[in-house]
């Protein structure tokens, strides 16, 4: 099953290459990761998406809280959460597609961000899945580049992920 | 108070954490540290002749006495020849600091002279590692480096220091902290209550129980909590390779090792039992053999201090996360309190089933009388020491059968490179004992091929007078893998002989030693008197045995922990 594990930890050079290296060296895999500090900029916050057994998954958390710089983590997906990305993608936008493209991005509620005479720049927020359907819906007009964030989370409700 | 520089901070802070010796080597990253060095008596430096015997030399002082172990190299080809010796005792759980020399900081990612990115490079097989970053931080980094290489799961630290941080002429104000804290660190300090109890109602309640002790027991240092829980419930005990000592050898309660080598009837009780208890142990598999035919009845109770060891390879019924002796102890005050005990007609039952296990092999190996056999060796061995040395050893057949014929009553006496198997391990192991404990006994079990490993290091004990040891059960051939050739690859000897063998006596000499050659059974026991009487000589035994000879019982692959060769042909 995909999961979304969130970590807090010290924000110091080398943490963020010991998760990687943690991954590697146990054959785990990353599908997405993002990395940045927080309000408090002692501390990162990290968001890894993965997909394991839960005896792997189970295995992967402990792993996690054992790196000596990883302060807290919780698996969001074991309750209630929100997870977006961000993507952003270019699009040929000439002639008779402008307006196609345009219709479709309203429709994914994205947003046009950058303009040329024949390409439209495009920032879609949303869970993964959204993202995707959108890059199925546009493939046919002509896919310049994709960038993605990669998932950030964060749980529902009163329930925090800090010190 | 106090102006230091980095380099001076470095050794009083190593002074001030009550450090006697490091081991290590010079080099140009390394220099201010090493005039600091030489510019004090209370740290004493032993230089050795490779880096890697500098960290196992470390290695061996720290599993003798329970406290880390302290090296100091240079940075590049200084620090990559540790990287086997960290990796060696990252395995094994053992705390250690190794201080490393690093090109001066505005040098790094410049591929200077020397430069290795020794952060990256040790990053796999270190508990943590640290990079100074400004010469006032020394104290603090050295403290916390002790602090996380002895608490919780112990394990190796690496501190990196670029040269420019030990600069003699840069002072700041030193003083070494008391303690530090870690908000993003905090082991285990006590098992959870409920657990602990759950725990203990399935241990009254078993009727084929069998306590599994893992090396965890010697470095939580809870043998005592483990001999008197053993004794008051009457459960039989079989101790992990890493474990020996842990639980006394001799003891009626004990049944031997347990796994690939394991005794026979340590692995029959386990594969038989109906409930397991774990103590700092970590289900390797050359303990649990196929972990889907693993003991089938039982259920698990899993004490250990680090919760990923626990349901890594095996899930647990019960897993206990806390220190083992803490655990214990709570386990022992629960079953005197309780009212319930466990069933003596089941445990008599249990027992009568145990020791005819024990009886069915009267004779473990066959005796020649063309050749002294390896298991004779460590007989002689067990007798002429009255089994109260400390015993390292290298990684082949003749560590197997150390651990299988020298029966261990005491914890931290058994010194052996269980996880990662490194040959080369053993003789600087001992001599990083035999200097903390002039007075003891110690020797090193190796073979012709392992000592050649890190034989330089006979100089290191020339020059500090280290009267350790070499006891070389001398098989001619790289024996482990010639036996598993014989049993995989019809007897297709793959470099695995030992062509070419130095005269080892000789060799002895030139060092400074003494060098003994045995052939003869009837020679064996009065050499080994001879080699034990001469307290002040370093005396090698080039002992030569059958090269056939192969370690049994041996599990047979991908079966159960029950399905065993007892002998070339006779397979359980
Ligand atoms: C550094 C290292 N290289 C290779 C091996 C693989 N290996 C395991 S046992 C063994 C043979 C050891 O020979 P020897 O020291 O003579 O011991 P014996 O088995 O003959 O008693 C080898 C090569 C190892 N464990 N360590
Ligand atoms: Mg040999």
């Amino acid at each position: 099953m995909r999961r979304i594990i969130s970590v807090l930890m010290e924000n110091e050079p080398g943490s963020l290459s010991r998760v990687v290296g943690l991954f590697s060296q146990r054959n785990y895999n990353i599908e997405t990761l993002t990395v940045a500090p927080t309000d408090d900029d002692t501390l990162s916050r990290l968001t890894v998406t993965t997909e394991g057994s839960d005896k792997v998954i189970e295995q992967i958390t402990k792993q996690l809280n054992k790196l000596v710089e990883v302060v807290k983590l919780v698996d969001l997906t074991e309750g209630a959460h929100i997870e977006r990305e961000l993507m952003l993608i270019k699009l040929k936008a000439s002639g008779a597609q402008r307006a196609e493209v345009k219709r479709t991005v309203d429709i994914f509620r994205g947003q046009i961000v950058d303009v040329t005479s024949t390409v439209y720049t495009v920032q879609l927020v949303g869970n993964s899945d959204k993202l995707d359907a959108f890059i199925q819906a546009v493939s046919a007009l002509g896919v310049l580049e994709v960038v993605r964030s990669g998932v950030s989370g964060i749980a529902r409700g009163e329930k925090v992920l800090a010190l | 108070m106090e102006l230091l520089s980095g380099a001076d901070m470095i050794v009083r802070s190593l002074k001030d954490q009550g450090v006697e010796y490091i081991y290590g080597y010079p080099g140009g990253a390394a220099l201010h540290i090493y005039d600091a060095l030489f510019r004090q008596d209370d740290v004493k430096h032993i230089l050795v002749r490779h880096e890697q015997a500098a960290v196992h030399m470390a290695d061996g002082y720290a599993r003798a006495s329970g406290e880390p172990g302290v090296v100091l190299v240079t940075s590049g080809p200084g620090a990559t020849n540790t990287i086997t010796g960290i990796a060696t005792a990252f395995m094994d759980s053992i705390p250690m600091v190794i201080l490393c020399g690093q090109v001066a900081s505005h040098l790094i990612g410049e591929d200077a002279f020397q430069e290795t990115d020794m952060i990256g490079v040790s990053r796999p097989i270190v508990k943590h590692n640290m990079t100074v970053r400004h010469p006032s931080e020394i104290p603090t980094l050295i403290k916390k480096a002790f602090y996380l290489a002895s608490t919780g799961r112990p394990g190796p630290v690496v501190l990196d220091i670029p040269k420019d941080m030990t600069a003699p002429n840069e002072r700041f104000e030193y003083s070494y902290p008391d303690k530090v804290k870690l908000r993003s660190y905090s082991p285990a300090v006590r098992g959870h209550a409920g657990q602990i109890k759950k725990a203990v109602d399935m241990m009254m309640a078993a009727k084929r129980p069998i306590i599994y002790a893992g090396g965890g027991v010697i470095l939580g240092k809870a043998s005592p909590q483990l001999t008197d829980l053993a004794h008051k419930l009457n459960f039989p005990v079989t101790n992990t390779i890493m474990g020996l000592g842990g639980f006394p050898a001799t003891d009626p309660q004990s049944l031997g090792w347990l796994g690939m080598h394991g005794s026979y009837e340590s692995n029959m009780a386990m594969h038989h039992a109906d409930l397991i208890l774990a103590v700092g142990a970590r289900f390797d598999d050359r303990v649990t053999n196929a972990t889907d035919k693993f003991c089938p009845g039982a259920r698990i109770v899993h004490i250990d201090i680090d919760p990923t060891s626990i349901s890594k390879t095996v899930p647990a019924d019960v897993p206990i996360v806390g220190p083992v002796d803490s655990v214990l102890k709570e386990m022992l005050s629960l079953i005197k309190e309780s009212k319930v005990k466990p069933d003596p007609d089941a445990l008599d039952a249990w027992w009568k089933q145990l020791n005819e296990w024990r009886g069915f092999r009267t004779e473990l190996y066959q005796k020649s009388d063309k050749h002294i056999m390896p298991q004779q060796v460590i007989e002689a061995l067990y007798k002429v020491t009255k089994g109260d040395a400390y015993i390292t050893s290298d990684v082949g057949q003749h560590q197997m059968f150390a651990a299988q014929y020298y029966k261990f009553d005491k914890p931290n006496r058994w010194i052996n490179s269980g996880g990662l198997g490194t040959m080369g391990f053993g003789f600087p192991a001992a001599m990083g004992i035999k200097l903390h404990y002039p007075d003891a006994e110690v020797a090193c079990v190796t073979g012709e091929g392992s000592i050649q490993m890190n034989i330089q290091e006979l100089s290191t004990c020339k020059q500090y007078q280290l009267p350790l040891k070499i006891i070389n059960v001398n098989n001619q051939s790289l024996g482990m893998v010639k036996q598993w050739q014989d049993m995989n690859y019809e007897s297709r000897y793959a470099n695995s002989y030992m062509d070419s063998l130095p005269d080892f006596v000789k060799l002895m000499e030139a060092y400074g030693h003494v060098g003994i050659k045995v052939t003869k059974l009837e020679d064996l026991e009065p050499a080994m008197e001879k080699a034990f009487a001469m307290k002040d000589k370093l005396v090698f035994l080039d002992i030569y045995v059958d090269p056939f000879e192969h370690v049994y019982p041996m599990q047979v692959a991908r079966g159960s922990m029950k399905d065993m060769w007892l002998s070339k042909t006779e397979r359980v």
